[in-house]
């Protein structure tokens, strides 16, 4: 298909090269030919640029809009507001320490969860899976990502949280007598941080095992092949061998999991419980500073409520810019020094 | 991890080599000692072990789509008939009712986000393949990245400041923005990963022919990259055409038939998510076929986007 689109202009000379060729050459053809093109490629150069600028350009729009708007809080409480644990529109004071706190515990959660399996998946996709069902699988946990958030939410209502309530939550709690632990004590709620970790830990493990296995597959055969001539085992020469040199990439996968768990939005809002406490139980509800915006955006009180969710939401875009700007960071490091294959 | 076991005492070390000396003895199976061979058996039970567990975790992996998906059409299969995608939302108790305002809602949303997006994105894109060197581009990639991680609840707080604010009323025109502004970081670096795998020889071709560089750009190299340029910008579709958040504040949802695009506009996820948290059983039916029309529309543009990439691969383009 591509192949003919390519040659048809060279060959036939086509209704545009040929005329300007001829013509040019007739009246000393390269002053004519470069004054004749320069405008056509200054007008695509500037365009091009132009589209390019608005990147920086939009991301700076957002920083200026959401700081602005943010401001007022931020000047009201200074610092206080990330340490306060006190949100309470009624009152008007805001503290937005119960969310940021639930976002990390959330999104620890899920990368505790879903690390280990999404690395599992990486290394079995680039080293052991027969090469049959390879594309499938990996097709398939690229499927995850697919999903919309907000089906991940509805399926973590109506199947995940229930399942958590009745069966997992007690047999943590009571059978592996794991009570005694803070993490897992107190009434079992539906809606909980475990709750959130798990969704977000489902939703995170395709970014990672898909960097990872990418980075995984940019490792040159040569490191496999001197790893199994000194008489290592398979799994010897990915431990040894293989996970080594891939490191920082996989880090970097990671981070960029965290990323995504720190910024989920939807799927948190349904499950995590939206209350504005800190608990030491992952069986209690709580809040993300994405979803205390997505919950109290529209019903914001007065000027100062929505100022603060503004701020919320610009720390929110400040720790996400520098947890991405990190995970981006050492995967071009890996993929640079393994020739660019990955990334 | 000891790769090489220790030599043991029964062979004697090796001697400065001189022709007539008699040649040391070969490795055999004698000299395997019961440590060596437990030891063998342990390095091969952890690698027996390790391969279980890593298959065992991609079968892992695979459950919870599974699950999912046949969540989805078990719960919402019953209620995806011919007047969900024809009537309105109804009020709770009503039998029926279907969706059809918000599926063209998230059709006329997507469509604008594109109209927007692709064109920025498109030329971001071969900006950053032509120019690779320059700082701009090096800023530009970069930034690409950083934006396409932001959080899409801080797209839609944005778009909200920037549009709803100032202008008093949410409108399509808002949430389509905040689309946007996802859609460009992505499809811009996906362009410029294909217009990278055009060959350099094309591009010298068409310049020796006398092309301007400019026609060389549009008609030689972005022609040759357009089938996995349409695959970029499906994927950035498909991702958000589910996208709630962003339209939360912005395109806002409606329960009435509207397509304008400075007012309100209902979308398939939205509705979703309303009928998801409200206490009625008739409403979480509606959102799981909801759910389950919005995960076909969005994996039937993922396959258009395969399909569309093994053409790629098929022909000469690559490098």
């Amino acid at each position: 298909m591509t192949s003919t689109t390519i040659e048809r202009p060279g060959r036939t000379g086509g209704p545009g090269t040929g005329p300007p060729a001829s013509t040019s050459a007739r009246r000393g053809r390269f002053r004519v030919r470069i004054t004749g093109s320069a405008i056509g490629d200054r007008v695509y150069g500037a365009a091009v640029t132009a589209f390019a600028i608005c990147v920086p350009l939009l991301l700076l729009l957002i920083a200026i809009e959401i700081a602005s708007a943010g401001w007022p809080a931020f000047r009201r409480f200074g610092f206080s507001f990330l340490t306060s644990s006190a949100w309470d529109p009624v009152k008007g004071t805001f503290g937005a320490a119960p969310a940021i706190y639930g976002t990390l515990v959330s999104s620890l959660l899920a990368l505790l969860l879903a690390t280990p399996l999404a690395l599992g998946v990486a290394v079995f996709l680039s080293e052991f899976a027969p090469r049959a069902i390879r594309q499938p699988v990996a097709f398939l946990v690229d499927l995850l990502a697919a999903i919309p958030s907000v089906v991940y939410g509805l399926w973590g209502i109506f199947v995940l949280v229930p399942v958590l309530r009745s069966p997992v939550m007690p047999f943590l709690r009571d059978t592996l007598h794991l009570g005694g632990i803070p993490l897992f004590s107190g009434p079992a709620y539906g809606p909980s941080m475990l709750a959130a970790g798990v969704i977000l830990a489902i939703m995170i493990l395709p970014y990672i095992s898909s960097v990872s296995r990418e980075v995984l597959l940019a490792v040159p055969r040569s490191q496999r092949e001197a790893a199994l001539a000194l008489g290592a085992t398979r799994w010897e020469t990915i431990s040894g061998a293989v996970i080594p040199f891939a490191k920082s990439g996989i880090i970097g996968g990671i981070i960029l999991g965290l990323g995504r768990a720190l910024g989920e939005t939807m799927a948190v809002t349904m499950l995590i419980g939206n209350r504005p406490q800190i608990s030491a139980s992952l069986f209690a509800p709580g809040y993300t500073m994405a979803s205390l915006i997505a919950n109290e955006f529209s019903e914001a009180s007065g000027d100062l409520h929505l100022s603060a969710l503004m701020a919320v939401g610009f720390t929110l875009f400040v720790i996400t810019l520098i947890v991405n700007g990190i995970a981006r960071w050492l995967v071009w490091q890996v993929s640079r020094s393994a020739g660019g294959r990955a990334g | 991890m000891t790769m090489a076991p220790a030599r043991p005492a029964s062979i004697p070390a090796a001697a400065p080599a001189h022709p007539s000396a008699p040649r040391p003895p070969r490795w055999t199976d004698a000299h395997v000692t019961v440590a060596m061979r437990s030891k063998r058996h342990r390095r091969r039970l952890v690698n027996g072990l390790m391969v279980g567990l890593v298959t065992l975790a991609a079968l892992l992996a695979v459950l919870p789509l599974i699950v999912i998906l046949g969540h989805l059409v078990a719960l919402g299969g019953r209620s995806v008939q011919w007047h969900f995608f024809t009537s309105l939302p109804r009020p709770v108790g009503e039998v029926g009712g279907g969706m059809a305002n918000a599926i063209v809602g998230t059709l006329i949303l997507v469509g604008l986000a594109s109209a927007i997006g692709l064109p920025v994105g498109i030329g971001a894109g071969l900006y950053l393949a032509e120019h690779a060197g320059t700082w701009l581009a090096t800023v530009t990639r970069f930034l690409s990245d950083v934006l396409n991680g932001l959080p899409s609840i801080v797209m839609g707080i944005f778009a909200w400041q920037f549009l709803v604010r100032p202008l008093g009323h949410f409108s399509t025109w808002a949430g389509s923005v905040a689309l946007a502004a996802m859609m460009i970081p992505q499809v811009a670096r996906t362009t410029e990963e294909i217009v990278r795998t055009v060959p350099v020889s094309l591009r010298e071709a068409a310049l020796a022919l006398g092309y301007a560089r400019w026609r060389t750009s549009l008609s030689i190299v972005l022609r040759t990259a357009s089938a996995g340029i349409v695959t970029g910008a499906l994927v950035a579709i498909a991702r958000i055409a589910g996208e709630t958040a962003p339209l939360l504040f912005t395109a806002f949802g409606n329960q009435f038939w509207s397509t304008s695009l400075n007012q309100p506009i209902a979308a398939l996820p939205l509705q979703i998510f309303t009928y998801a948290v409200s206490p009625y059983d008739d409403w979480h039916a509606q959102a799981w076929a909801g759910a389950l029309v919005l995960i076909g529309l969005i994996l039937l543009i993922s396959l258009i986007a395969r399909l569309a990439t093994r053409h790629r691969f098929a022909g000469p383009g690559g490098d």
